[in-house]
């Protein structure tokens, strides 16, 4: 790669050159730089349809890159630290696919927190490999997932030693990371990979006094949402890959399930997305982490909330804390935080990022304006003077423990029969439970339903949870292994 | 020589204005700040590339937005203006004795700066001791306020750039917090007459009316605001601006002005029926 610096673009500068040969087209896509769609040309507009097209010559293959997705992607590597860096257009759930898929094969064994994301355990569906669960602890005031503790993944190790891989949420959803250098360092010293889902991360490569970022930390495999804080499109992703990955055998695997239809809008947001990060990141996130901050401590002015922060860290299952996450603690002015969420929506026009029981999380990030944190801060003041009730508690209760009989692929794809979930003890699950909070999988395929689960459903539900993951809308009903 | 300032009304309506030479040209952290003279309208501000006021007409604006509220609640001691950079209400508002303190939140100190050194016509009641500039966002301001102003006045710029927290209805929510229980807000509510200002307008009014019992709109004539054709919310907890509003005792003040007066007052309150309809409809 002669003479490219992270200043270059390589894929953006080919395509912006493609544009200015005006190339004939005779292949796909039909819509022929838009002019079979006027409608969507009208809608998205010329520039955007213009630069839809397909693989060619001069803009390389995404399946078998050789020349500007290539150095696009060695840019990226250097960028994020990793040996080789991959793009992804199906979202990071490809990310996560892939990583997955080549670390462990049908039976081999994972060790991975269960507050994992459902592309994960969908994953283990797909390849058969055996999911071994840390249980992560909740936090009980805020009853938000944590961290894998040091001595759980050691304990994990010490009971799987023949366990190929460790996954680590680096951070999770919630802003919270676990001890992830020390957890590579004894991964690799069982000869496990170290995989890191940092699909709320991607900043953590180009900020100062960030958590460790991943690959920084000795991971072998990342996948990172640039969609989310990096800034790129929608559905646009980065798998990274450490010195002891076989770059060609990952580049194989992502192809199993990858497009070979690119598209080159993702591709280029990618591209122009690094470069930003790579140049501008320092400044970028020093301003992100302002502006959270400033909206942490004026929302902790108006009493009541609790937006929190690093005071959380505990150095241990709290090893660190994303500060660019503004979590709020609503339960305290009387209302859950999927009922500030759906009021900041349908009262004042504020969409944020999502709510469970007990918190409402706002995404800041890049793209934020000082004037639009005050409107959100309003907002949950007038909420509060609105739609303020006396104090509720926490509906969380003792987590119950899962006990795999099956790998999630057998059990998935078993017969199965449905049974009402009150009637379904003793049997194994063919699907999975969700409750949120706090956001971890009560029953994944594979799993003994037994009547702990049962009531920690059914308690879930009551506390008006949202409780999601069955076949069945309503979650009264269940599929199970057939015996 | 032919130097003209042009403002785009809509896409397709442009106003211009000759200059006779511009006086003044800054970006500011917020928005862009113009000073021009013109043989019309004398000197004039713009922000952004939109006027904002004129030597000529700014009289009109600023009467109104401040004298109606005034005529109604007379007892008013502690006002608070929002926006206001140019100064143009806190004279309007400092002409009341009776006035003992005005708070202005401005976002951008340097409207203020140059306008001092512009518009004394107007920024010279920012000598008055009784005026205060807070150089703050001023949905930031009013959240800590409670229970504790007469009147807010907002006069905002339009709502996109800087100005568009103040059409929001948190903002309003937040005045509504910051009133006493007799208080009375009044806004600068964009025009009812151009499809895309008119969109605008509603909004806001349904937002208003969604905090405050009473409710209404009222109009005044600015030539230099897009169509002339301006109006100004009056949003009160207690007052109406009509059963409330006692002609001799505001005659007997003696202040004297150039567009204000107790017919013009009733009056401004009766709108053409299109607008009223839009009310209507933003209200259902």
């Amino acid at each position: 790669m002669p003479d490219l610096a992270q200043e270059n673009a390589p894929l953006y500068e080919a395509l912006e050159q493609f544009r200015q040969r005006r190339v004939v087209p005779f292949d796909v896509p039909g819509h022929k730089r838009g002019r079979g769609n006027p409608e969507l040309v009208k809608f998205l507009g010329e520039k955007c349809l213009s630069i839809d097209v397909n693989s060619m010559k001069p803009l390389d293959n995404l399946g078998h890159p050789s020349s500007v997705i290539l150095e696009a992607e060695q840019l990226a590597a250097e960028a994020f630290g990793a040996a080789h860096a991959y793009f992804i257009v199906g979202g990071t759930t490809a990310a996560v696919q892939s990583m997955l898929l080549y670390a462990c094969r049908e039976g081999e064994k994972i060790i991975l927190p269960r507050n994992v994301h459902q592309s994960v355990v969908n994953t283990l569906v797909l390849s058969g490999a055996m999911p071994i669960y840390v249980d992560p602890e909740v936090e009980p005031r805020l009853g938000i997932p944590l961290g894998m503790r040091l001595a759980a993944v050691e304990a994990a190790i010490a009971a799987h030693p023949d366990a190929k891989a460790v996954l680590v949420n680096n951070p999770t959803y919630y802003g919270v990371c676990s001890r992830i250098e020390a957890i590579a360092e004894l991964a690799h010293r069982h000869n496990m990979l170290l995989l890191a889902d940092e699909a709320h991360g991607a900043h953590f490569y180009f900020g100062a006094d960030f958590p460790a970022a991943a690959m920084a930390a000795g991971a072998d495999l990342a996948a990172v949402s640039m969609h989310k804080s990096g800034g790129s499109l929608t559905q646009s992703s980065i798998l990274l890959a450490g010195a002891a990955i076989d770059a060609g055998g990952l580049r194989q695997t992502i192809n199993l399930t990858q497009t070979t239809s690119a598209s080159y809008l993702l591709l280029a947001s990618l591209d122009l997305s690094r470069r930003n990060l790579a140049l501008n990141g320092r400044e970028i996130f020093a301003k992100v982490r302002q502006l959270s901050a400033y909206a942490r401590d004026e929302i902790n002015l108006i009493g009541g909330y609790v937006a929190y922060g690093k005071e959380l860290i505990n150095h241990d299952s709290i090893y660190d804390f994303d500060d660019t996450k503004l979590s709020v603690f609503t339960l305290d002015i009387g209302l859950a935080g999927i009922e500030v969420y759906d009021l900041l929506r349908d009262e004042y026009d504020i969409q944020a990022e999502f709510g469970d029981v007990g918190n409402m999380l706002a995404y800041i990030s890049i793209g934020d304006r000082p004037r639009d944190i005050e409107r959100l801060v309003n907002a949950l003041a007038e909420i509060k003077r609105r739609f303020g009730r006396t104090p509720i508690a926490l509906p969380v209760q003792a987590y119950p423990e899962p006990r795999l009989m099956l790998s999630p692929q057998q059990a998935y794809f078993a017969a199965k029969t449905t049974l009402p979930i009150s009637a379904s003890a003793g049997r194994v699950s063919g699907e999975s439970v969700l409750c949120y909070p706090p956001g971890i999988p009560v029953l994944a395929p594979g799993e003994m339903i037994t009547p702990e689960i049962i009531d920690y459903i059914r308690f879930s539900k009551d506390k008006g949870c949202l409780v999601t993951g069955t076949r069945d809308q309503a979650v009264e009903l269940i599929d199970v292994v057939e015996e | 020589m032919e130097l003209w300032f042009s403002e785009m009304h809509t896409e397709n309506v442009r106003f211009s204005i000759k200059v006779d030479r511009q006086l003044y040209s800054g970006q500011s952290e917020f928005q862009r700040i113009d000073i021009f003279d013109s043989p019309e309208f004398g000197r004039f501000l713009t922000l952004d590339g939109f006027m904002m006021l004129t030597e000529k007409d700014e009289f009109i604006y600023h009467e109104m937005i401040a004298h109606v509220p005034m005529a109604v609640h007379p007892q008013a001691k502690n006002v608070l203006l929002v926006g206001a950079g140019d100064g143009g209400v806190a004279r309007e508002i400092a002409r009341y004795d009776t006035v003992k303190n005005i708070d202005v939140a401005e976002i951008d100190p340097e409207v203020v700066r140059v306008c001092r050194e512009y518009l004394p016509q107007t920024a010279l009641s920012f000598d008055d001791p009784r005026v205060h500039v807070y150089y703050e966002d001023g949905i930031r301001f009013i959240r800590r306020c409670a229970n504790q102003y007469d009147l807010i006045i907002i006069d905002s710029t339009d709502p996109f750039g800087p100005g568009e927290s103040l059409f929001t209805k948190e903002f309003y929510g937040s005045c509504h917090q910051a009133l006493k229980e007799d208080g009375i807000m009044v806004n600068q509510h964009e025009s009812p007459f151009y499809a895309e200002d008119a969109k605008e307008m509603r909004q806001a009014h349904k937002k208003i009316a969604a905090n405050f019992p009473i409710s209404l709109l009222y109009q005044a004539h600015i030539p230099t605001y897009p169509s002339g054709h301006w109006l100004f919310g009056f949003a009160a907890k207690k007052y109406h601006p009509l059963h409330d509003f006692h002609a001799d005792n505001w005659s007997k003040l003696g202040i004297k002005t150039k567009y204000y007066n107790p017919g013009i007052h009733r009056g401004a309150f009766a709108l053409p029926s299109y607008v009223e309809e839009m009310l209507n409809d933003a209200r259902s």
